[in-house]
């Protein structure tokens, strides 16, 4: 063991496997005997249910069963229950199947089951459902009008909850005392996720011995076991075995408990044979959780000087129909502690309204509320420096915290644990050279063109999270990691991880990290992660958390093996464990090098027991739970040069770089795929992406016929690089890097679309900003 | 997406073919390059009882010239005619059309009869091949007959084929000296359809006046349109940047222009314009120099 793994670019070992077709995903899995489940979805966004009539469908040959809502909560099924908890928050039953109404477009209202996928399709055609369309309410801005109509009763405003964070009065005080305010109103629009793989659900019951495993399309298989088994359906928890095989991406849709693997599993209790759903992409489309959604009104108090005094933030964040299991937490304690981003602002205050409209049901998409967050900072952030006259960066860095500053505490609640910011900038300053792009920008002008850059300096929040701190604010479950470290006879070591793997490369930056630590192999490590049955309780994979919570724990569990295995080579040497050293994957004593035993020699000898210390058990095996103590900031500078072209609203992106700091780096090079794919989706947003609501809440971008989504040749070859800054958070000083491209990208688009317009007087388009709408606002111009 | 169930049949002949479509009328549909007709199929939009698969049927593919007319197969893929030799040299518009389709997957797959039978409001094929003074040879019960593109096309997702009938080829005039076309397009940028697609094909005389010019629209409206406008507005003229810039403003004329998620209908007659005029002078360009 020479080279040291941590911060090696290896390639990943995943991918032979995932690129030559031999992933086992969800729908791979074959059992026989498998029947095949079809959801029946109202086409209407509100409707009474009058009746269901499965007569005709039963009757076709080969449909095993057909079943409704009613059926399914008189067999005692519940509702499925929310994982985050405001105070005073409305939660409405949200059925697996919708019982009385259906709520939006795709609620499901009816399953059937059949022997193949094509029959239950053919059958499901067949169930009559007697609907009585109900007025609908699409957009949360209407839906908090008077006269709305009401998605719940039990909600008749449609206010899910209202939250607030922040000195209100200092706020207020700062606004008085103000020499400029700058205000913007913000459509942070919806976003549906796409995962390459669709959701997919496979139930096994076994009627002999009371079991049943669940193979799930699942970013968190313990909190599926947990939440299905403890809430909706009522097994006990020890009968359900959730395997989540590879998946093929997330992005935070493949978090949340879904009606369909709470069906199937059920159905398949029911009928003693395993049933299986696979998403179709329209169904992808319809009932994946979306993301974002917002309305805001920000204003933003300056001091003469350029500097932030303020920032005050009402936000209306649509919740959709059913609070999917996250929901609340993502416009509350994702978004309103973000809001301070890299600057000192003294005061803040933001007001949440978190509203049911007749949608698809809204939750964390990639970057989840920080991106929202972040979008409205960076170009409040531009518009005040417009505003005073001030250069963006000049602004920018008036107001930034000092790298002497942290440990900060930001007035909305959070504490950054370390950040350099002007490091950051400076590093992609230097790379991007600004004062000649601002002279060239004065050429292209001059003749007709307009090219614009635009900044992003953002802070994120991941490493999710201090339990503690979590349950404090309404999280049902607590946030640390676990591990299991498992040493074999032969020296070679499977890690048992409750992170979970669907893109992320786990299976590569863990043995890494574990190797690093036992000083072996990496090929002696084998990752294993998403089955219950193997796997120690564990959280899973979501807000960049495996990085700085997940391999904390490997690192904790490595730590506890060589602790052991030391004791062990200390009695084997016959020398006392305070003179062993461990070094190049051998254990010695000090001074005399030539008497050694190997790390295999130990692990021998721990499971042979034949010449162990003293009150030392056999084995050599440690499980850790690792509980950060807060959250990691990662932190840096984006660059965005478009051009935007005058006759048709084009844009057209020409340049982008990334300055990151997200810590320490395991592999740089999965890393540079992270911040790639990141940037592709926030630039998406900015450019491409929306999920539009008719009047009537039917989803008319339901296809990829009208969804946009970033084709690589829209893209600029991403410039990435990075700065350092520890973490002292976590032993390994890891900072996450999941999230960040998705974060900081949009808002340096938008900052430099606005800049290429500057000329023409544009201060504000909203978001998706696609030629018509540029074109639209250029009009007269 | 699982369709619903439907017999296949994969005639060795164009007789067996027609046959098929005589006996089963309008439970059959044709299956050509399978693009647009199988996703349909998946979210169940089509569910035809039949399913008359024509590549088995020989003679449908390829590329040939003959008495100053391109023929092309109905069954000839886009890819195919993106790099056929003889339209990358005699029809540039053709070759840089069918580059711009779909995707690689699509071109791949998909067939040049296929677009047209299939007549999608923003197909590029229906633009480039009116520009082109296309037609169309159509097989049926009664035998064959040679149909203008113009009168193929009669509205979204309608042609003119009776029920029974086939698309077998292509024809395209090679155009005489001083004359060439260019295709413009904004992609939709999910679908990859036109948004907008300006076909224009330019016949200069000896001193770059324009003789005639035939733009066809597609994209924009419920089906190709000409820009009867803007060809007479060039006739005549020089195929300068001032005179194809004032002809070109009104490239939208006689279009029914909706507003929708891309942007209003005066978004829509601005990339009219510009897209006509970039293709015009273009084409113009290619012109001047054959």
């Amino acid at each position: 063991m020479a080279e040291k793994l941590f911060g090696a670019s290896i390639k990943r070992r995943e991918d032979p496997r995932l690129i030559t077709g031999k992933g086992q995903f969800v729908d791979d899995v074959r059992l026989p005997g498998t029947l095949h489940a079809a959801f029946v979805r109202s086409p209407h966004a509100h409707a009474r249910i009058r009746s269901i009539d499965a007569g005709a469908a039963k009757k076709l040959k080969g449909v095993v069963a057909v079943y409704t809502g009613k059926e399914l909560v008189a067999s005692g099924v519940k509702p499925i229950p929310v994982g985050w908890l405001i105070p005073n928050m409305k939660v409405p039953a949200h059925h697996p199947l919708a019982v009385d109404r259906a709520r939006y477009m795709g609620d499901a209202v009816a399953v059937v089951i059949a022997d193949s996928p094509y029959v239950a399709r053919d059958a499901a055609e067949l169930v009559e459902v007697d609907y009585e369309p109900l007025p609908v309410v699409a957009d949360p801005a209407k839906a908090v009008q008077r006269g709305a109509p009401a998605v719940h009763d039990e909600a008749g405003d449609n206010v899910c909850f209202k939250w607030q964070l922040g000195d209100k009065a200092a706020t207020d005080k700062a606004f008085a005392g103000a020499a400029k305010v700058v205000k913007q109103s913000f459509r942070n629009h919806r976003l549906i996720p796409n995962a390459i793989e669709p959701r997919a659900s496979l139930a096994s019951a076994n009627p002999g011995t009371g079991e049943t495993t669940l193979w799930v399309t699942t970013q968190n298989p313990h909190v599926h076991r947990l939440i299905m088994a403890a809430f909706v359906l009522g097994i006990p928890e020890h009968k359900l075995r959730v395997i989540s095989p590879d998946v093929g991406g997330g992005f935070g849709s493949k978090i949340f408990i879904y009606p369909e693997e709470c069906v199937v599993t059920w159905a398949s209790r029911a009928l003693s044979r395993p049933v299986k759903w696979t998403a179709e992409r329209r169904e992808s489309f319809l009932t994946d959780a979306h993301g974002r959604d917002h309305y805001s009104d920000a204003e933003m108090a300056l001091s003469a000087d350029g500097r932030i005094l303020a920032l005050r933030v009402n936000t209306i964040a649509n919740m959709g129909a059913y609070l999917s299991l996250f929901a609340p937490a993502i416009p509350t304690y994702l978004y309103g502690t973000l809001l301070a981003g890299a600057y000192q602002t003294p005061a803040i205050h933001v007001d949440v309204t978190a509203v049911f409209t007749h949608t698809t049901p809204v939750d964390a998409y990639r970057g989840a509320g920080r991106p929202e967050a972040c979008y409205l900072i960076e170009r409040m952030v531009d518009l005040a420096a417009g505003e005073l006259g001030i250069d963006p960066i000049e602004f920018r860095r008036k107001n930034f915290i000092g790298k002497d500053k942290f440990p900060y505490q930001t007035p909305v609640a959070v504490m950054y644990d370390s950040g350099n910011y002007q490091g950051a900038l400076d590093k992609a300053l230097e790379a991007f050279d600004y004062p000649a792009f601002r002279k060239e920008q004065e050429q292209t002008r001059k003749k007709g063109r307009y090219v614009g850059v635009g900044f992003s300096t953002y802070v994120e929040a991941c490493g999710l999270a201090p339990s503690q701190v979590a349950g404090a604010l309404g999280a049902q479950a607590g946030l640390y990691e676990s591990a299991t470290v498992r040493v074999h006879p032969t020296g070679k070591v499977t890690v048992f991880t409750g992170s979970h793997s669907h893109g992320q490369g786990h299976e590569t930056t863990f043995a890494q990290v574990a190797a690093d630590e036992l000083q072996i192999p990496m090929e002696d490590v084998e990752i294993v992660h998403g089955d219950t049955g193997q796997v120690p309780f564990g959280m899973g994979t979501y807000g960049s958390r495996s990085g700085p919570v997940g391999t904390a724990a490997i690192y904790m569990g490595t730590q506890k093996i060589k602790e052991k295995a030391k004791k062990i080579a200390a009695h084997l040497l016959e020398a006392s464990e305070a003179d062993v050293v461990y070094e190049g994957g051998k254990f010695s004593v000090k001074g005399s090098p030539g008497r050694s035993k190997t790390f295999g020699d130990v692990a021998l000898m721990a499971y042979l027991a034949h010449n162990m210390p003293k009150n030392l058990e056999p084995g050599l095996e440690a499980i850790s739970f690792f509980d950060p103590g807060n959250f990691v900031f990662p932190f840096g500078t984006h660059i965005c040069v478009v051009e935007v072209m005058r006759d048709t609203g084009q844009v057209k992106v020409l340049r982008y770089l990334a300055v990151d700091d997200l810590g320490r780096v395991i592999n740089p090079m999965i890393v540079d795929g992270m911040v790639h794919g990141g940037v592709a989706q926030g630039v998406s947003q900015a450019l491409w992406e929306h999920a539009e609501y008719d009047e009537n809440g039917q989803l008319i971008t339901g296809s990829f016929m009208n969804y946009a989504m970033p084709h690589a040749d829209d893209l600029p070859s991403v410039q990435v690089d990075r700065t350092e800054t520890p973490s002292p958070v976590n032993p390994l000083g890891i900072k996450g890097a999941g999230e960040t491209g998705t974060i900081a990208s949009t808002p340096a688009v938008a900052n430099a679309v606005m800049d290429a317009l500057s000329p023409l007087g544009i201060k504000h388009i909203d978001m998706p900003l696609t030629p018509g709408r540029i074109w639209e606002a250029l009009r007269g111009r | 997406m699982y369709s619903a169930p439907f017999e296949y049949h994969a005639p060795a002949t164009l007789a067996e073919a027609i046959a098929l479509l005589g006996r089963y009328g309008d439970e059959a549909k044709v299956l050509a390059g399978s693009q647009s007709l199988v996703p349909l199929m998946k979210l169940r939009l089509a569910q035809p009882a039949h399913l008359v698969d024509l590549r088995k049927i020989e003679g449908l593919t390829g590329v040939r010239e003959a008495q100053g007319t391109l023929f092309i197969g109905a069954l000839t893929t886009h890819a195919a005619v993106a790099a056929s030799e003889l339209v990358r040299a005699k029809l540039p518009m053709a070759a840089e059309a069918a580059n711009l389709i779909g995707d690689a997957q699509v071109r791949n797959l998909g067939t040049i009869g296929g677009s047209l039978a299939h007549a999608d409001p923003a197909a590029d094929w229906p633009a480039v091949l009116t520009a082109l003074d296309a037609s169309v040879v159509v097989a049926g019960p009664r035998g064959e007959k040679t149909v203008k593109l113009e009168q193929l096309i009669v509205g979204p997702l309608t042609t003119a084929l009776e029920p029974g009938e086939l698309l077998t080829q292509i024809r395209i005039p090679l155009p005489p000296a001083r004359t060439a076309g260019a295709y413009e397009k904004l992609p939709n940028p999910a679908s990859r359809f036109a948004i907008v697609g300006v076909a224009a094909e330019v016949s200069l005389d000896a001193k770059g006046v324009v003789q005639w010019s035939r733009i066809a629209l597609t994209g924009l409206g419920s089906k190709v349109t000409r820009a009867g406008y803007v060809e007479k507005a060039l006739q005549g003229k020089p195929a300068d940047a001032a005179a194809v810039k004032a002809a070109s403003a009104r490239a939208a004329e006689g279009l029914e222009l909706r507003p929708d998620l891309i942007g209003s209908a005066a978004y829509k007659a601005q990339l009219a314009s510009v897209y006509t005029e970039r293709a015009v002078l273009r084409a113009s360009a290619r012109a001047r120099e054959r």
